[in-house]
């Protein structure tokens, strides 16, 4: 049973009203570590973690999460999981510890033991201070901490964060993404959505892109930018003399041609020896290249890309 | 069932620190109870002091209110992250309801306690045997309960907490088209049907009678009747929506 992926989900769909969701949504993450399931607002996110959570039936498909099936082993499920939503999952008007009480004696915990544990889970999470105050007085970034000290009560093997980070300032943004870390380096399977491409590149291991209903693209975020563009080292020419004379010299080694810019790309390693002799040889008078830039794909270039938007952004190292 | 506890417990805690929803429960028909004795009291005719005529009729208003809170906040419940969290943790919809319906109780209990002490401050005298206290006790209770349960119906059909609190101006109406405030017989003929024979008499009737220590017929099996009829509705329909929201 170790060895079963941590979820497993095999032709998920879902429609509302007519409106289709999910348009056969395929999965497998294996245990431990950080997936994300990154896409635009819209894409299927929520509602494929919410199938996987138990929460939701799915109109067509299978999926099994931490070895049991979502819909016939619904309650075997539920106490191997943990789902934190978009929206606080809090009492505002219980304190920060009776929340945290309250959610360890319904994940089973006797009395005693789940008053501890609410302790260490608001220690862990950096919350003892607040702890006897309502959250009603709490702010955004100490609400998703203490949501997610409420999602650790039961020691869940497998955790689902839909967007965990939405609508955070920068700080809270960063504590949050150390206790991902942290639980992900404790041997928890994580699976969080984002839309946030900085996040996925950031802490998943394994990122699978989902755009209207469908995974359109999966591996670690060193694959997914290979599959876009790698590195490319772009020259402007000095004027279009020099740019049809360079464009002689490269010729198929070409990637890009922009003769209004006066721009030429060619493939390159990004290290400066390629650079420089590949400068060398072609502009050996120094004269006509102006500029040079190394240019990397971004998750955002996949994003863009393979989200069907043709436009690009890209990251500039010069 | 010890989910059902816990919920329980937490229900009662915000119930306690809902200042609003307090100040409505207990607060509001006390003034109500002031208002109809001092100021119509003296007008209406019941052949008794009017306090000793209207304390039934506050007492089933206070349950109204506090149904109206009920509506609200399973309404919350479902509207907010929170039963997500709840689902998760594979609480089901009868311990949430559960935890509302018995806050419902434990707020209508002591806004009926503080009724009762206000009213024998204002002049009211109850006549009731032992028995009658505790008959009394076991309607009143058993009409709070079947409220409640309603109020938990309307809280899972309402798309929002707004809509949730209209509920309370429908429950908390319902008691003057009855025997709570003036006599049926002085209503105008096309109401007395409906106030004859609508479920808040008969359990205006019980409370009067029991307390007072007069022969109450039939009334109270009637107010049972129709309490166990709105707990079985309201409890079906109650399962039935909470199963259609979380599917």
């Amino acid at each position: 049973m170790t060895h079963e992926p941590a979820v497993e989900a095999c032709g998920l769909e879902k429609s509302y009203g007519g409106v289709r969701v999910l348009g056969g949504v395929d999965l497998t993450v294996r245990r431990g570590g950080v997936f994300a399931l990154l896409g635009p607002n819209g894409a299927g996110k929520t509602t494929t973690v919410r199938i996987l959570a138990t929460l939701l039936k799915a109109d067509a498909g299978r999926a099994r999460v931490a070895g049991h099936d979502v819909v016939s082993q619904r309650s075997l499920v539920r106490r191997a999981i943990s789902l934190t939503g978009q929206y606080a999952a809090l009492d505002e008007e219980q304190t920060g510890e009776e929340n945290l009480r309250m959610m360890a004696r319904l994940s089973g915990l006797p009395r005693a033991r789940a008053g501890r544990r609410a302790g260490e889970l608001l220690e862990r999470l950096g919350l003892t201070d607040a702890a006897r105050r309502r959250v009603a007085t709490y702010s955004g970034g100490m609400r998703r901490r203490l949501d997610l000290a409420a999602s650790l009560v039961g020691e869940p093997s497998v955790i689902f964060l839909d967007e965990p980070t939405t609508g955070l300032d920068p700080r809270s943004r960063l504590a949050v993404w150390d206790v991902v870390t942290e639980l992900a380096g404790a041997g928890v399977t994580v699976f969080l959505t984002t839309q946030y491409l900085e996040e996925a590149d950031r802490l998943a291991g394994h990122i699978a892109l989902i755009d209207g209903g469908r995974i359109v693209a999966e591996g670690t975020a060193a694959d997914l930018k290979r599959r876009v563009a790698g590195e490319r080292l772009d020259l402007t020419l000095a004027g279009p003399e020099a740019y049809e004379r360079v464009a002689g010299l490269l010729a198929d080694r070409i990637v890009r041609r922009d003769p209004e810019t006066l721009v030429l790309g060619v493939p390159t390693s990004g290290g400066a020896g390629d650079v420089r002799d590949l400068l060398d040889a072609v502009d050996p008078g120094r004269r006509l290249v102006e500029r040079f830039a190394v240019r990397t794909a971004t998750l955002d270039d996949v994003f863009l890309t393979l989200t069907g938007n043709s436009a690009r952004k890209e990251d500039q190292r010069v | 069932m010890s989910d059902a506890v816990t919920m329980i417990g937490r229900s009662v805690r915000l119930s306690s620190r809902n200042v609003e929803a307090l100040l409505t429960s207990l607060a509001l028909p006390m003034m109500l109870m002031l208002l109809f004795v001092h100021l119509f009291g003296g007008a209406i005719s019941t052949g008794d002091a009017y306090v000793q005529y209207v304390v039934p009729g506050v007492l089933v208003l206070c349950a109204g209110f506090g149904a109206g809170s009920t509506a609200v906040s399973v309404s919350q419940d479902m509207t907010g992250g929170i039963i997500d969290r709840f689902r998760s943790l594979d609480v089901g919809g009868p311990a949430i309801l559960a935890g509302h319906v018995t806050a419902a109780l434990a707020r209508n209990v002591a806004a009926s306690v503080l009724v009762l002490a206000v009213a024998a401050a204002i002049g009211f005298r109850p006549q009731a045997t032992a028995a009658g206290w505790f008959a009394a006790a076991g309607v009143l209770l058993a009409f709070v309960f079947a409220v409640a349960w309603l109020a938990a119906a309307v809280g899972l059909l309402a798309r929002s907490a707004e809509a949730a609190s209209g509920f309370a101006f429908v429950v908390g109406f319902l008691p003057y088209p009855s025997s709570g405030f003036a006599p049926i017989d002085t209503m105008p003929s096309w109401l007395q049907g409906f106030a004859e024979n609508q479920p808040i008499t008969p359990v205006i009737e019980s409370l009067r009678g029991l307390l007072l220590g007069r022969p109450v017929g039939e009334s109270p099996w009637l107010a049972l009747a129709w309490c166990a009829a709105i707990v079985a509705v309201s409890m079906a329909a109650s399962i039935a929506l909470f199963r259609r929201r979380t599917s």
